[in-house]
């Protein structure tokens, strides 16, 4: 596939972003503000409550982490405006404020002093302004590289590390020489293959990083693990997928780095990139985690490879999934965007491969919803650092 | 019919592509990295996904795949049979 002219169809952000989906979110900071927001969501149909169960009592990093994956959930070129509701004005406003950075539209409502009656119907009106302005929006022409595309595998089985992966690999290898913005992640789903990664790395000050990441996050493992985590990492789904140790599923999950480009940068959790290249993201191996960081560090199309056969999706980030797995394919055909599994029987090349799933890549980006979009899948999980106070 | 592929010639592993595996069943199998073919005799029934011994291993031996290490042989397996956790561990946690 020649991609050196190739373009899509996105919605131009104010900031100067573009996004492939026109989203009026209703983002509580907090589980408290959860109830008010659905009642909105069903108030305004075509908005998009995004419920969660944290956002009381968190403080260092964690808090800083919360607010991160807020404020780039809602700043996320996806969406297009934004009603935050939270238990107190404090913490909404500066969640509304992180936001508005962006310049789109943003309203925030506390619910303290008012109760959720009156919340609901003051945010329902600010919502139905939102959605019927976002409605007016049009789609424009835009050169490949304002596409932002980040990539995770769950459950993974042998098939994927021979199928599925070297296809998100091959797209990668592609879509990387034309300032393509790309992120991968899942630090302890490296373990047994980091040395792989480190040679990938751009220099000695990106691999510096890198290794601090997954060392410290080693560390975690090691101090709290009670067995060699299997049935946790590899998963139960994994084994019985044919995956025995965390090395081997590691070697199967590099392959989606392709075999060309380069590590250009690393990432915090839900920390947005500053420039284009392959991108290092520390993050949990929970799919629906790392998707959620992903979204919050401004990534509009997601590439989810599996084996066995995960149904995950995100509210706001489309999700397109990818197998090898015969038996997958056929047991669970409505959750998988692109077979590839001609690629185990010599049927497809690693190249036609990766050229279906872009040309997937461009459908959804145009407008065409994943599967996951289809289905409803809409898992909203963020990642915690520690306990609350 | 390829009923199991090698990511690169030298992978001490085969993984399994097919539904229905059965012991004493000749399996042809295929090297991705370097397009070559080869041949084993199943010793186990093997589920589609999972691996198959390419060669003899004694507790202690390290399997390789994608030409990297992926654990420890805890059990003995013999040439054509099911490599899995009842039989191999991590190295690493």
């Amino acid at each position: 596939m020649n991609l050196a002219k190739s373009t899509f169809w996105g919605y131009k952000r104010e900031n100067g972003r573009v996004g492939v989906r026109n989203h009026v979110i209703i983002l509580p900071v907090d589980d408290l503000s959860n109830a008010a927001a659905q009642a909105v969501e069903n108030n305004i149909k075509g908005t998009l409550a995004l419920p969660h169960p944290y956002g009381r009592l968190q403080f260092g990093a964690d808090l800083e982490l919360h607010f991160r994956t807020l404020i780039g959930t809602g700043s996320n070129p996806n969406v297009a405006a934004v009603v935050v509701i939270g238990i107190e004005d404090g913490w909404a406003k500066k969640v509304a404020d992180g936001i508005a950075a962006t310049g789109k539209p943003v309203s925030f409502f506390g619910i303290e002093g008012h109760g959720d009656h009156d919340t609901i119907r003051r945010a329902s009106l600010k919502a139905r302004e939102y959605l019927q302005w976002a409605s007016e929006l049009r789609r424009e022409e835009r050169p490949l590289k304002d596409l932002w595309v980040s990539t995770k595998c769950g459950e993974s089985d042998t098939t994927s590390g021979c199928g599925a992966n070297p296809a998100v690999g091959n797209a990668f290898d592609k879509l990387y020489p034309h300032g393509v913005t790309l992120v991968f992640g899942e630090t302890t789903e490296l373990t047994g293959g980091e040395h792989l990664v480190a040679a990938r790395c751009r220099n000695d000050e990106v691999r510096k990083k890198f290794q601090y990441m997954f060392d410290r996050y080693q560390e975690i493992i090691n101090r709290h693990k009670t067995s060699d985590l299997s049935d946790s990492q590899p998963t139960k789904g994994n084994i019985a997928g044919g995956l025995t140790t965390i090395e081997e599923k590691a070697l199967g999950n590099i392959q989606k780095i392709g075999r060309q480009c380069k590590v250009d940068g690393v990432l915090d959790k839900a920390e947005m990139p500053s420039g284009p290249g392959l991108w290092f993201m520390d993050s949990s191996s929970a799919a629906a985690e790392m998707v959620t960081l992903c979204a919050a560090a401004g990534y509009t199309v997601h590439f989810f490879p599996t084996g066995q056969g995960n149904v995950i999706g995100n509210p706001i980030l489309p999700v397109i999934k990818l197998c090898a797995n015969p038996r997958t394919v056929r047991t669970m055909s409505e959750h998988i965007d692109v077979d590839v599994s001609g690629l185990l029987r010599k049927e497809l090349t690693p190249d036609q491969a990766g050229d279906k799933l872009l040309d997937s890549m461009f459908r959804t980006a145009n407008g065409r919803l994943t599967a996951a979009e289809a289905l409803g899948h809409r898992e909203f999980v963020l990642t915690r650092l520690y306990e609350s106070a | 019919m390829i009923h199991f592929v090698v990511h690169e010639e030298g992978d001490g592993v085969g993984v399994v592509v097919v539904e229905g595996v059965k012991s004493g069943q000749p399996l042809s199998g295929w090297i991705m990295e370097d397009d070559k073919d080869l041949q084993v005799t199943a010793k186990s029934d093997i589920p589609i996904g999972h691996k198959v011994a390419l060669r003899d291993y004694k507790p202690g031996d390290t399997v390789i795949k994608y030409g990297v290490d992926i654990g420890k042989v805890v059990q003995p397996i013999s040439k054509g049979e099911h490599l899995h956790v009842h039989n191999v561990k991590t190295k690493r946690w």
